[in-house]
C-alpha cells in the first residue's frame, strides 16, 4: 500500500517540482527590468464598490515595470470599523501593512502614535500639487505631511425642484419650508450616534462661525455660535420636518428616504446622485443640488469634508517603494479612475474641469469645488476619536436638544470636549 | 492517617493535572494578571510616550462617572429580566422535551436550532425584522407601521431582550432537561397514589429536586448575560442609553486606544462576574460538580 502511493506520488511531485521551476524562469524573464523580483506591497483601504482600488493597484503595479506590486487588502465600509482594524494591527507593529488609505480624521492620531511617516522632498511636492489647501490640511499633522491626498468628499443640499422652487439659503429657511409642505415634507440627514452625526454637527457649528478645537488640545466653541448651531438641530428633530427615523439615520437611509419620495430635502455626500439616477428615476428628474445651507444667514455656509489620504506604514519593510506606489496610486490618474467609477470627487482642484469630472457631476462639478473650497474640516487632533465619541454622547438624540433652551445642552458638549482633549473620563 | 498509596495516587493526580493547569495559567491568568496591571498605568496607544503607574486612579475615573453606573444599571436589567423570562420559558421547553411523545429527537433538535445560531447573525436578523423600512414585525396587527423600534430607549431594550431570549433559552431548557431526567419516576408514581394534583408533583417533587440543576443554569446564564455585547452592538452600538458593560469597555479599549482606562472597566467587570458566582455558590449553594449536565 505505501509503496504504491510513493511510486504514484514520485512522477507526480517531480512534474510539479518541474513546473514550479518554469514558473519561475518565466516570471524571472517577463519581469523586472532590474532583475530582482518586484516587490509585494500591500494596501489596506476602505471598498470601493465601482472598483476603484483594483484598478489604481493594478494600473501602479503595471506602470512601475516590475519594481512593486500592489495588492489590495480591503476594510469595511463602516469608517469606525475600518479604524479598529487598522489601529489594533498598527497598534501591534505589524509589518504586514504598507500602504494606508486614512480617513481624512485619522492623521492626528497616527502621527502622533508614529504609525506613518512623514512626506518630505519631492514626493511631499508630487503629493500635494494643486491638492485644495483644506484637503492638505486634513492629510497634516502639526505642519508636517503624512499622506498623499486621494481622493476627497462633500456633501451638498439635495432637493426636490418638483416641491421647492428655489433650494433654501438657511437651515431655517428649510425647515419651515419643509413643515409647510403637504407631502415629503421632511428633510433627510445623518443622526445616528456614530460619525457621521460629528459630521452634521461639525458642518453646522463651523457654518455657524466658530470651531469645536482651535488646536490639538485648545477647545474653542464660542457660546454664541455654538446655540445657534445647536438650535438647528433641536429645531429640526423637534419638529415635523424630522423624518420618523432620524435618530438612526445614517447616509445610505437617508439617501433610501429621499429616493423613496419621502423627504423634499437631503444633505448628503455626491454618490447620492448617481444613486437616485440608478435607483429612482422618477425622484431623480427633479432631483435639484444646492450648496450646504447656512446657519447664520449672510455668513457662508463651511460644507462637510472626507475622504482618503494614502498614508505609508512606519512599519512597512517596503518604504522607499511604498511611496513611490502611494504617489501614483495617489496621482492625477488615479484620481480620475476614482471619479469616473466610484464617482469621489477628486483632491486636486485642477481636475474639475476635466472630462471625467463633468461628466461625473454633470452640471455641478463647479458646485462640488466650491462646496470643497469652503468646507470646514473636522478637527485635527491624536484625541480626534475621544473628541467625536463625546460630542455625539452630548447631543444624541438629537431631539434632547431643546431649541429654545439651548444652554444645558451647551454647556454638557463643552465640558465633555473638554474633558475629551485631555483624554480623561469615560466615554 | 494517609497511606503510601493514597499519597502516590495524590501525586500523579496532581501531575496529570499539571499540563491543564500550566495552560489555564496561560491563556487565562496571564491576560488577567496583564490586564490589572494595565488598569493601574496610564496607557494610551496613542500617545506612546506618555504614561507611568497611576495608582488607582483609573478606577476612581470610572466609578465616579455617570456612565459607568447607567451601563450598570442597563446591563443588570437586562440580565435579569432575560434571565427570569429565559428560566420560566426554558423549564416549559425542557418539559416539553421530556415528556414529548413521539418525535422526540425532532422536538428536541428544532429548539436547539436558535443556540446554533451565531449571535451576531441572530442580532441582525432581528434588527431587520424590527427596522421600520425592511421588516415585518410593523405590519403585524396592533403595531403602528411607523413604529421606530431602534429610536427610544425601553423598545430598544424590549428587541435586544427578545433576541436574547431567543437567542439563550434553549441552553437554559437543555441544562433543565439534564436536571428532569435525574428525576426517579417512582417519586411521580408514589405522588400520584397518594393523591397529589400535577401542580403538587411540579412544586413538592419537581422543583425541589431541580433545585441544583435551576441554580447551575441560572449561574451560567446569569454570567453570559452579564457580558451581554453583541447584540446591543449590532442594534444600536449602545445609543439611546442602550449601552452596556462590555460595550463600555469596548468603546475605551479599541476605538479610544486608552488601555488603563479599558482595563480598569474590564477589570470591574471581572470582579462583577466573580461576585455573581460567588453569591450563587456560597449563597444559594449552587454546586456546578453536581449540577452539570451527565455529572
Amino acid at each position: 500500500m505505501e509503496e504504491s502511493l510513493k511510486s504514484s506520488w514520485a512522477p507526480r511531485a517531480a512534474s510539479l517540482a518541474l513546473a514550479a521551476l518554469a514558473a519561475v524562469a518565466l516570471a524571472a524573464c517577463g519581469g523586472s527590468s532590474n532583475g530582482s523580483e518586484p516587490r509585494e506591497l500591500t494596501f489596506f483601504v476602505a471598498i470601493q464598490p465601482g472598483g476603484t482600488i483594483e484598478e489604481v493597484s493594478k494600473r501602479c503595479s503595471e506602470e512601475s515595470n516590475g519594481k512593486y506590486t500592489i495588492t489590495p487588502e480591503f476594510l469595511p465600509t463602516d469608517a469606525s470599523q475600518q479604524r479598529e482594524q487598522l489601529v489594533r494591527r498598527l497598534g501591534a507593529e505589524d509589518s504586514s501593512i504598507d500602504i494606508v488609505g486614512m480617513d481624512v480624521i485619522w492623521t492626528g492620531e497616527f502621527a502622533n502614535a508614529g504609525w506613518v511617516e512623514e512626506w518630505t522632498g519631492a514626493e511631499k511636492k508630487a503629493a500635494t500639487e494643486n491638492v485644495f489647501p483644506n484637503v492638505i490640511e486634513t492629510a497634516s499633522f502639526e505642519d508636517k505631511l503624512y499622506a498623499a491626498p486621494f481622493n476627497t468628499n462633500t456633501q451638498l443640499l439635495w432637493y426636490r425642484k418638483d416641491l421647492v422652487k428655489q433650494p433654501p439659503e438657511t437651515w431655517d429657511e428649510m425647515i419651515e419650508e419643509a413643515e409647510g409642505l403637504k407631502e415629503a415634507g421632511s428633510i433627510q440627514v445623518q443622526a445616528n450616534r456614530y460619525e457621521g452625526y460629528m459630521v452634521l454637527v461639525n458642518a453646522l457649528i463651523e457654518s455657524a462661525g466658530t470651531e469645536i478645537l482651535s488646536g490639538p488640545e485648545e477647545v474653542d466653541l464660542e457660546q454664541g455660535p455654538t446655540e445657534k448651531a445647536l438650535e438647528v438641530i433641536g429645531k429640526l428633530a423637534n419638529g415635523g420636518a424630522a423624518p420618523p427615523s432620524l435618530s438612526t439615520s445614517d447616509e445610505d437611509t437617508a439617501r433610501l428616504g429621499f429616493e423613496a419620495g419621502e423627504s423634499a430635502f437631503m444633505t448628503n455626500y455626491t454618490f447620492a446622485y448617481a444613486s437616485a439616477k440608478e435607483e429612482a428615476p422618477d425622484v431623480f428628474k427633479n432631483m435639484g443640488y444646492a450648496r450646504f445651507p447656512e446657519v447664520e444667514p449672510g455668513t457662508p455656509s463651511k460644507p462637510p469634508l472626507g475622504g482618503f489620504n494614502l498614508a505609508v506604514s512606519s512599519y512597512s519593510e517596503n518604504k522607499d517603494v511604498a511611496f513611490e506606489a502611494a504617489t501614483c496610486l495617489a496621482n492625477k490618474d488615479s484620481q480620475k479612475t476614482a471619479v469616473e467609477l466610484d464617482g469621489l470627487p477628486p483632491s486636486r482642484s485642477d481636475l474639475y474641469t476635466d472630462k471625467t469630472v463633468t461628466s461625473a457631476y454633470p452640471g455641478f462639478a463647479g458646485l462640488v469645488k466650491e462646496s470643497i473650497e469652503a468646507s470646514g474640516p473636522r478637527p485635527t487632533t491624536p484625541a480626534y476619536q475621544d473628541v467625536s465619541l463625546a460630542v455625539q454622547r452630548s447631543l444624541h438624540p438629537p431631539d434632547k436638544i431643546d431649541p429654545e433652551d439651548t444652554e444645558s445642552v451647551y454647556d454638557e458638549l463643552k465640558s465633555n470636549v473638554e474633558k475629551a482633549v485631555k483624554r480623561e473620563g469615560l466615554l | 492517617m494517609k497511606s503510601e498509596r493514597t499519597r502516590s495516587e495524590r501525586k500523579l493526580a496532581w501531575m496529570l493535572c499539571a499540563p491543564a493547569v500550566v495552560a489555564m495559567l496561560l491563556v487565562t491568568a496571564y491576560p488577567i494578571v496583564y490586564a490589572v496591571i494595565l488598569s493601574l498605568q496610564d496607557v494610551d496607544l496613542r500617545f506612546p510616550d506618555e504614561g507611568g503607574f497611576v495608582g488607582l486612579s483609573n478606577y476612581t475615573a470610572v466609578l465616579s462617572s455617570d456612565l459607568w453606573w447607567t451601563d450598570f444599571f442597563n446591563t443588570v436589567l437586562i440580565m435579569v429580566i432575560s434571565v427570569a423570562i429565559e428560566l420560566v420559558l426554558g423549564m416549559a421547553i425542557a418539559l416539553v422535551m421530556y415528556r414529548a411523545i413521539f418525535g422526540r429527537g425532532v422536538v428536541r433538535t428544532s429548539v436547539l436550532i436558535p443556540y446554533g445560531i451565531i449571535t451576531v447573525v441572530a442580532a441582525f436578523a432581528w434588527q431587520f425584522a424590527f427596522s421600520p423600512e425592511t421588516g415585518f414585525v410593523n405590519n403585524l396587527p396592533l403595531i403602528p407601521d411607523e413604529k421606530d423600534w431602534f429610536g427610544g430607549r425601553f423598545s430598544s431594550f424590549a428587541v435586544i431582550i427578545m433576541a436574547e431570549v431567543w437567542k439563550t433559552t434553549p441552553f437554559m431548557a437543555l441544562l433543565l432537561l439534564a436536571g428532569l431526567v435525574t428525576i426517579d419516576s417512582q417519586l411521580y408514581e408514589a405522588a400520584r397514589v397518594d393523591g397529589a394534583t400535577a401542580w403538587q408533583r411540579f412544586t413538592r417533587i419537581t422543583l425541589p429536586l431541580m433545585k441544583p440543576a435551576i441554580l447551575v443554569a441560572l449561574l451560567f446564564r446569569t454570567l453570559d448575560a452579564f457580558r451581554v455585547f453583541d447584540t446591543i452592538f449590532i442594534m444600536t452600538r449602545g445609543a439611546l442609553d442602550t449601552e452596556s458593560v462590555s460595550i463600555l469597555g469596548y468603546n475605551q479599549l479599541i476605538s479610544r486606544l486608552n488601555l488603563g482606562l479599558g482595563s480598569a472597566v474590564s477589570v470591574l467587570i471581572f470582579i462583577c462576574v466573580f461576585l455573581i458566582a460567588f453569591v450563587f455558590v456560597r449563597g444559594f449553594g449552587a454546586k456546578v460538580e453536581e449540577g452539570r449536565p451527565g455529572g
